[in-house]
C-alpha cells in the first residue's frame, strides 16, 4: 500500500470505536450515580456535584466552539468571552422580565401573566447561537484579513469592549438594554411546556429534579456541538479551514477564499459559544456582567490547549478536567491542604495555575493531552518536505526514501 | 439582493472608501476638540497637561513592547505584569526599605528615587530575559503562535507572582511627591506630578536613544530586527542580541512602574490593562517603531484625559477602555501600519 493511501486509513480509522458509547453512557447515568460515587472514601469528596457538572459541560461547549477557530482555523481569538456574553444577554433580552414595556408570551416555561418577551428557550438558544454568530460577522469583517497575533489583539480588544458596552448599557439615550451593573435576572427556566401532559416537566427550575435534567439537555448539546464539530471538521469546509491553518498563502494559491472561509470559522465557533451561554444563563437564572472578563477567554484558550488544538475529544477532556478544577476541584484541594494545617488557599492563585499549565504544554507538549490524529501522524512520521536533493552537501542525496511515495 | 450586497462589500474594500471614512472619523474628533477647546480654554490645557503626565508613562510602557516586537515579532503579554511587578517591588524598597513618608525631605526622597531605581532596573531587566530565556527562546523556531500562546501563560504567571507577594491591596507612592503646583503660567497649572514624571522619563528615554543609535550592541538590535538570517550571517549573535533588548525592554519597565507608584496607586493586575493599552499605543504609532511608540502613547494619554476630564460631550472614564480599543481596531483596519510605520505585509 502506498504510504499516501495508509495515512488516510490512519486519519480515518477509530480505534477506540467502543470508547465513545461507554464514555456517552457513562455520561447519562452520572447524577444518577453522583450519590453513590460522593461516598466512596478518598475519591469521594472530590466529585463535582450533577450542578457543578452542568457549568463544566457550558463551558467545555464553548471551548469545542473555540477550537472551530483557534484549532481548526488558526486565528487566536482571545476575546471569546464576548461570544458567552452576547449568548448570555440574548437569553436575557428574549426570556426575562427586562423589557417591561412589553409582554409577549410563547411557549414559555412562566406564568403568562408576567411582563417582558418570554420565548421557549429552545428558541432563544437558537436565536442566541444566530445572534451570536451575526455577532462573529460583525467582528470578523474588519478583522479577519490581519493575520496572526494582529488578530489576536484586536479580538482581546472586542472582548473588553462587549463587557464594557454591557456593562455601562443601561442607557443608550436613556434605553436601558443591559440593566448596567446589576445584569438582568431572573431568566427563564428551561422546559417542556407543551410536553407536560406526558410527564415531562413544564419548568426544570421548580420541577423536583432541576440539576438533573439540566444536566441531561446540557450532555445532550455537548454531544449535539461535539457531532457538529465532527462533522464539520470532515466537510469541505473544514478542510478549507485546516488548509489556511497549515499554510495560509498555499491556501489562497489553491483557491480556497480566505475572508469566506474564516468568517464562517468565526461565525460558527461563536455560535455555540453563544448556545452554551445562553443556556448557562438558563440555568443560573440570570446575566451579570461580572462574569465576561478576560481571565474567561484565557481559561477557554487554556481547555484548547491543554487538550490539543483542533482535537475534539482532547479539547472536550481538558475542558472537563479544568472546569472541574476551576469550579469545584480547586477549592476541594485547598480544603484538604488547609486540613493538612498549610495555610495556601488554591483558588486564589487559578488563573496563574492555568498560565503555568499553558506555558509548560507550548514547551513540553504542544499538540496537546490528545494530539489531533493528522497532528499525530505529523509528529510521528514528518512531513514530507524534506527536499530530494540538499544543496549544502552538494551532489548527496537526503535521507528521504524515494521509494515511500 | 446578493450582487448589490457584494458590490457594496466591494465597495467598502476600496482604500480610498476606507481612507475617507478614516479621514471622516478623525476630522469628528477634531472638531470635538475644537469646541471643547473654545468653551474652557484653561481646563483643556490642564487636562493636556494631564494627558502628558499619563501618555509618557504610557510610552515607557509602549517602548518596552515595541523593542521586543520589532525584534521577535511577539507581543509580549507579559511585559505589562513585569511593568507592576516592579512598581510593587520599587513600592517595598522606597516605603519600608528606605522607609520615606511624606515627611521625608525632598533630598532623602530624590535619593530614595535613585536608590531604588538603581536597585529595580538590574532586577527587572534580569527578570525579563529571564522570562525570555526560559520561555520563548525555545521556541524560537515553533510557529508564530505558539510564543504568543506561551506569553500570554508567562502574563497570567507573572501577574499570580505579584499576587502572592503583594496580595490584592495597591501600594501608593503618591504622598513622596508634592500635590499642587509646581508653577503655574498664567492660569495654567504645571503640576509636581508631571515635573517628577518628565524628570525620570525624559532622561530615560534620551540613554536609551543614545543606546539604540550609537552603540554597538544598539545597531545589532537594528540589524536583527531588520534581518535575522542577514544579521546573523554578518556574525552578529542573534540570542544575545535578544537577550538585551529583553534586558532593555525590563528596564524600561521598571523606570515605568516607579514613575506609575509616584503618580498613582498599583496593584498586581494594574499591569494587564495597561500593558494593553502601551500596547495599543505601540501600534498607534507604528509596532516596531521606537518614536512612533512614544507618539502613540502620547496620543492615548491625551485622548484618555479628554475623555476623562473634559465637560462637552465626552462618555467620561466609563467608556475609556472601550475609547482604547476601539481606537486600537480603528487603526488596525484604517492604517494598520501606524502613525509612524511603513506598510507591513500583516496591514495588507
Amino acid at each position: 500500500m502506498t504510504s499516501l493511501a495508509s495515512r488516510a486509513q490512519a486519519l480515518r480509522s477509530n480505534t477506540n470505536a467502543w470508547l465513545v458509547p461507554l464514555v456517552i453512557l457513562l455520561g447519562l447515568l452520572y447524577p444518577f450515580l453522583e450519590d453513590g460515587l460522593s461516598t466512596l472514601p478518598l475519591i469521594g469528596d472530590f466529585m463535582p456535584t450533577t450542578g457543578t457538572v452542568v457549568v463544566m459541560i457550558a463551558f467545555t461547549m464553548m471551548a469545542v466552539g473555540l477550537n472551530i477557530v483557534v484549532g481548526y482555523c488558526g486565528l487566536l481569538d482571545l476575546g471569546y468571552v464576548a461570544f458567552y456574553a452576547v449568548g448570555a444577554y440574548t437569553a436575557g433580552w428574549f426570556a426575562s422580565q427586562h423589557f417591561e414595556q412589553v409582554t409577549f408570551h410563547l411557549g414559555s416555561s412562566v406564568d403568562n401573566d408576567k411582563v417582558g418577551i418570554h420565548l421557549t428557550m429552545w428558541l432563544v438558544l437558537i436565536l442566541a447561537g444566530l445572534l451570536t454568530m451575526l455577532s462573529g460577522i460583525v467582528i470578523g469583517l474588519p478583522t479577519l484579513r490581519l493575520r496572526g497575533d494582529y488578530l489576536a489583539i484586536v479580538t482581546l480588544g472586542f472582548g473588553e469592549i462587549i463587557p464594557q458596552v454591557v456593562r455601562n448599557g443601561d442607557s443608550f439615550g436613556g434605553f436601558n438594554l443591559t440593566n448596567g451593573t446589576f445584569g438582568i435576572a431572573p431568566i427563564d427556566p428551561v422546559g417542556f411546556p407543551v410536553l407536560s401532559a406526558i410527564g415531562l416537566p413544564d419548568n426544570f427550575q421548580t420541577s423536583d429534579n432541576r440539576e438533573r435534567w439540566y444536566y441531561l439537555i446540557a450532555f445532550l448539546l455537548l454531544l449535539f456541538t461535539i457531532f457538529c464539530s465532527v462533522r464539520l471538521r470532515d466537510s469541505r469546509l473544514g478542510r478549507a479551514w485546516i488548509a489556511i491553518r497549515e499554510d495560509e498563502t498555499a491556501a489562497a494559491a489553491m483557491g480556497v477564499p480566505l475572508m469566506r472561509t474564516k468568517t464562517w470559522a468565526y461565525a460558527l465557533g461563536a455560535f455555540f459559544g453563544g448556545v452554551a451561554g445562553a443556556y448557562y444563563a438558563s440555568f443560573k437564572s440570570g446575566a451579570f456582567p461580572a462574569d465576561f472578563y478576560f481571565n474567561i477567554s484565557v481559561f477557554l484558550l487554556c481547555m484548547v490547549i491543554l487538550g490539543g488544538m483542533g482535537s475534539i475529544w482532547g479539547v472536550t477532556v481538558g475542558g472537563m478536567i479544568l472546569a472541574y478544577l476551576n469550579f469545584s476541584g480547586l477549592s476541594t484541594i485547598g480544603t484538604k491542604i488547609q486540613d493538612a494545617g498549610l495555610n495556601f488557599d488554591p483558588t486564589k492563585y487559578q488563573f496563574g495555575i492555568y498560565g503555568i499549565i499553558i506555558v509548560l504544554m507550548m514547551l513540553f507538549r504542544p499538540a496537546g493531552l490528545i494530539p489531533e490524529r493528522r497532528h499525530r501522524i505529523e509528529l510521528e512520521e514528518g512531513v514530507h518536505d524534506t527536499p530530494f536533493y540538499d544543496v549544502q552537501t552538494e551532489g548527496a542525496l537526503t535521507d528521504r526514501d524515494r521509494s515511500n511515495d | 439582493m446578493k450582487d448589490t450586497l457584494n458590490r457594496v462589500l466591494v465597495r467598502l474594500r476600496d482604500p480610498r472608501v476606507v481612507n475617507g471614512i478614516g479621514l471622516g472619523l478623525l476630522a469628528l474628533v477634531g472638531v470635538w476638540l475644537v469646541v471643547n477647546f473654545i468653551k474652557g480654554p484653561q481646563e483643556f490645557v490642564n487636562v493636556a497637561l494631564d494627558g502628558l503626565t499619563r501618555g509618557s508613562i504610557y510610552g515607557v510602557v509602549a517602548l518596552g513592547y515595541t523593542l521586543v516586537y520589532g525584534i521577535l515579532q511577539l507581543i509580549n503579554f507579559a511585559h505589562g505584569d513585569v511593568f507592576s511587578l516592579s512598581g510593587l517591588v520599587a513600592s517595598t524598597m522606597l516605603l519600608t526599605v528606605l522607609g520615606l513618608t511624606g515627611d521625608s525631605s525632598n533630598l532623602a526622597v530624590v535619593g530614595g528615587i535613585i536608590v531604588t531605581l538603581a536597585v529595580t532596573i538590574p532586577l527587572f531587566a534580569v527578570v525579563n530575559a529571564t522570562i525570555e530565556r526560559v520561555a520563548y527562546r525555545p521556541l524560537r523556531h515553533a510557529p508564530r503562535l505558539t510564543p504568543l500562546i506561551t506569553a500570554v501563560g508567562m502574563s497570567f504567571i507573572v501577574s499570580n507572582i505579584s499576587l502572592a507577594l503583594y496580595g490584592v491591596d495597591y501600594e501608593s507612592g503618591s504622598d513622596l511627591i508634592p500635590q499642587g503646583a509646581a508653577f503655574t503660567i498664567g492660569d495654567i497649572i504645571v503640576t509636581w506630578k508631571l515635573v517628577v514624571a518628565l524628570a525620570i522619563i525624559v532622561p530615560a528615554l534620551f540613554v536609551l536613544s543614545w543606546f539604540v543609535g550609537y552603540t554597538r550592541q544598539g545597531k545589532a538590535m537594528r540589524a536583527v530586527a531588520q534581518d535575522t538570517e542577514a544579521s546573523a550571517m554578518m556574525g552578529i549573535n542573534v540570542n544575545r542580541t535578544i537577550s538585551v533588548t529583553f534586558l532593555i525592554a525590563g528596564a524600561l519597565a521598571a523606570v515605568a512602574g516607579l514613575v506609575f507608584l509616584l503618580e498613582y496607586n498599583i496593584r498586581y493586575d494594574t499591569g494587564f490593562e495597561l500593558g494593553l493599552i502601551a500596547f495599543t499605543a505601540a501600534v498607534l504609532g507604528g509596532i516596531g517603531n521606537l518614536a512612533g511608540a512614544v507618539v502613540g502613547a502620547l496620543v492615548i494619554g491625551f485622548v484618555q484625559s479628554f475623555n476623562e476630564g473634559l465637560t462637552w460631550h465626552a462618555p467620561g472614564g466609563d467608556w475609556t477602555r472601550s475609547i482604547v480599543f476601539g481606537i486600537l481596531i480603528a487603526v488596525l483596519v484604517f492604517r494598520p501600519e501606524g502613525i509612524l510605520g511603513e506598510q507591513t505585509p500583516e496591514g495588507a
